[in-house]
């Protein structure tokens, strides 16, 4: 879903090895490469006198994969994407949080308080996210672009110029949506509808593809296409005269998290670092670096101005906001089979 | 022919003694690389599907039950005839046996127009069919997209010279498949025959003309006989990697329609695959190739004796 640039510097870990064995105090942290600036880890240092100490992964499952091979215990935090939370919850690999550890809890927004994969947030804390929708090219349709008729039923001037994302999470999610129906659904009318809609949709698209969504927008191979928020500012801001759709039907997201670690070895510490990326000064550092949105009250002022005034990090009010959900396997079997049925 | 079949039976009565050592290197190589990796999807191929990827050791056909058989949306409807999986399959040969008709069309008349230069000017006719393909087919390929894309330069081309006046709808088409396929593989059916027309003794062709044989009967009983060989070579290195291909379909079809390769690539990717059902695609996808390989070679063993006069 992030694509980093796959690098790490030995130099810098030598140095923050150097800097553990001065210390007295540390945290250590399981974390996505790039994706924490070194800014960050001197201003925590200098503010608690903690030292980081920072391992990195690739992706949601190696994290996983490493942690069951025997690494609980190493680390106190991680930060496992929306689904993963779940998973790792469900093996009893997070530790909970009491009330009142996290003195700047309140400072998480509203909407990603009751996240499905943490009612309540008692184990995890918002790090960055981002949305996954649909641009519209304003040369082609200068109309209204909120709404999901666009790809699943469009006009007759995007028919045939529509790229869908090659994902069957994120095509089936914004189906249902589309639908309004449950992402997980188990009723056969809800499912057999779903199906007739897909198939009677495929006749409008061009293609699925996930990789190129940017170019084919920019050069204006399709005229609507599914993408990243992120990935679409890149494409308007390379000159695409197109605009991000947070449809009247809603939008899905992801979210990457950090979450205590059971057996974490400086569990102390590591609320103190979860306390300080609570803090909208300190967050706003992160966003700013990796140009996602940060899930904490008082970010947005202290944004840079380009990501700030950003229409694609800037959701319409009142418009519902999904994760793809993780079904069970009896329903992902037929959900599957549906995908092949549009596929043949 | 003969005469070479006589030759290495002189080499093994040489070395009869070492053979078994000296074919050690050709059996490691086939059994590491092929028998071994072909038993494991064999073997994967028949065991049970465990959710997000990988596999549980319990032997089940339901792989192949599923290629083969329908039972509904939700599985539990009268069993019926699955044609999903067979119209894929269908596609895939027509478009790679369609690619094998179009490069043998193109290629035997090049082929043959190289084989009959000057000896010393052949070289760099087969020189300039080689030098697009040490470029990677990726890229090839991508090209291919641009070239052909609503408002590439193809299209620009023919609106330039008013033979349309709107733009041709040519990517993500099947027709744009069918030229990435024969386009990628077109020099797997010109070399082979150039090398068969090179080997050929033209004389022959004068003698059968001495003894009245009009031109189209020469072409197609005594040029097209002796090197049949090179021509059933090219079919075959044409026909095999178009039929799993994925790239063309990918990149010049929008993946709109599944083929063979990229049905196999999907039980493989990421956590949503069914590693079982893709092995099962596979071998079914390599017996039918075997298959087709062994009519040939027994069409071809029938045809010797006739063919070596």
């Amino acid at each position: 879903m992030r694509k980093f640039l796959k690098t790490l510097s030995a130099a810098a870990v030598l140095s923050l090895t150097a800097q553990t064995a001065l210390a007295q105090e540390e945290v250590v942290v399981y974390h996505w490469f790039e994706y924490l600036p070194q800014s960050v880890i001197d201003k925590f240092t200098e503010e608690t006198g903690i030292a980081v100490v920072m391992d990195t992964y690739d992706s949601n499952e190696s994290m996983l994969a490493n942690l069951k091979a025997g690494a609980m215990g190493t680390y106190d935090v991680a930060v496992p994407g929306d689904y993963m939370v779940e998973i790792m919850a469900g093996s009893g690999m997070v530790g909970s949080i009491a009330e009142g550890e996290l003195a700047n809890k309140g400072n998480i927004q509203d909407m990603w308080m009751d996240v499905p994969f943490d009612q309540g947030r008692t184990y995890s804390i918002p790090y960055q996210w981002g949305s996954t929708s649909f641009s519209v090219n304003k040369d082609v349709h200068p109309g209204n672009v909120h709404n999901t008729n666009l790809i699943f039923n469009p006009p007759a001037s995007l028919s045939g110029k529509i790229n869908m994302l090659d994902s069957q999470g994120e095509v089936m999610a914004l189906a249902a949506l589309h639908m309004d129906i449950p992402q997980c659904s188990t009723d056969r009318d809800q499912l057999k509808a779903l199906n007739a809609m897909l198939l009677d949709a495929k006749q409008h698209w061009a293609s699925f593809n996930s990789d190129t969504t940017k170019d084919l927008l920019v050069s204006g191979d399709a005229a609507v296409s599914m993408i990243w928020n992120g990935y679409s500012a890149k494409a308007r801001s390379e000159g695409a005269n197109i605009e991000y759709a947070y449809p009247d039907q809603g939008y899905l997201v992801w979210m990457d998290n950090v979450v205590l670690l059971k057996d974490a070895p400086n569990r102390a510490n590591a609320l103190k670092f979860m306390d300080f990326l609570l803090v909208p000064e300190n967050i706003a550092l992160v966003t700013n670096y990796a140009q996602y949105s940060a899930g904490v009250d008082g970010v947005t002022p202290l944004l840079d101005e380009a990501l700030r005034t950003s229409p694609e990090s800037n959701p319409r009010a009142g418009i519902k906001a999904e994760f793809v959900q993780v079904c069970d396997q009896a329903t992902q079997s037929v959900y599957d089979q549906i995908w092949t049925n549009l596929r043949k | 022919m003969e005469h070479s079949k006589g030759a290495a039976g002189a080499v093994t009565d040489t070395y009869a003694k070492e053979r078994v050592w000296l074919l050690m290197p050709t059996w490691l190589m086939l059994s590491i690389l092929v028998v071994i990796p072909v038993l494991i999807m064999l073997v994967y191929s028949f065991l049970t599907k465990e959710f997000r990827g990988g596999v549980i050791w319990e032997f089940t056909f339901a792989a192949y039950d599923q290629f083969f058989f329908d039972r509904g949306l939700f599985g539990d409807e009268p069993v019926k005839i699955e044609w999903t999986y067979i119209s894929i399959y269908w596609r895939s040969i027509w478009q790679a046996g369609l690619a094998t008709v179009l490069s043998l069309l193109l290629g035997f008349p090049t082929a043959y127009y190289i084989a009959t230069r000057p000896q010393n000017s052949r070289a760099v006719w087969v020189f300039l069919i080689t030098i697009p393909y040490w470029v990677n087919l990726l890229i090839r390929t991508v090209s291919m997209k641009f070239l052909l894309r609503e408002n590439g330069p193809l299209n620009d081309f023919l609106l330039m010279i008013e033979v349309i006046d709107e733009p041709l709808r040519l990517i993500n088409t099947a027709l744009a498949v069918q030229l990435g396929l024969f386009y990628s593989y077109l020099p797997f059916m010109v070399l082979p025959i150039y090398a068969s027309i090179e080997r050929y003794n033209f004389t022959l062709s004068e003698a059968a003309s001495d003894l009245y044989a009009t031109k189209f009967a020469t072409l197609t009983r005594v040029i097209l006989p002796s090197i049949k060989p090179g021509v059933i070579a090219g079919c075959i290195l044409v026909f095999v990697p178009s039929l799993g291909a994925f790239l063309a379909p990918d990149l010049l079809g929008g993946a709109k329609n599944f083929m063979i390769g990229s049905l196999i690539e999907e039980q493989f990717k990421g956590s949503a695959g069914n590693w079982p059902f893709g092995a099962a695609a596979s071998m079914i996808l390599l017996s039918m190739v075997l298959i087709l390989l062994m009519v040939f070679s027994r069409q071809q063993k029938k045809a010797q004796p006739q063919g070596g006069q």
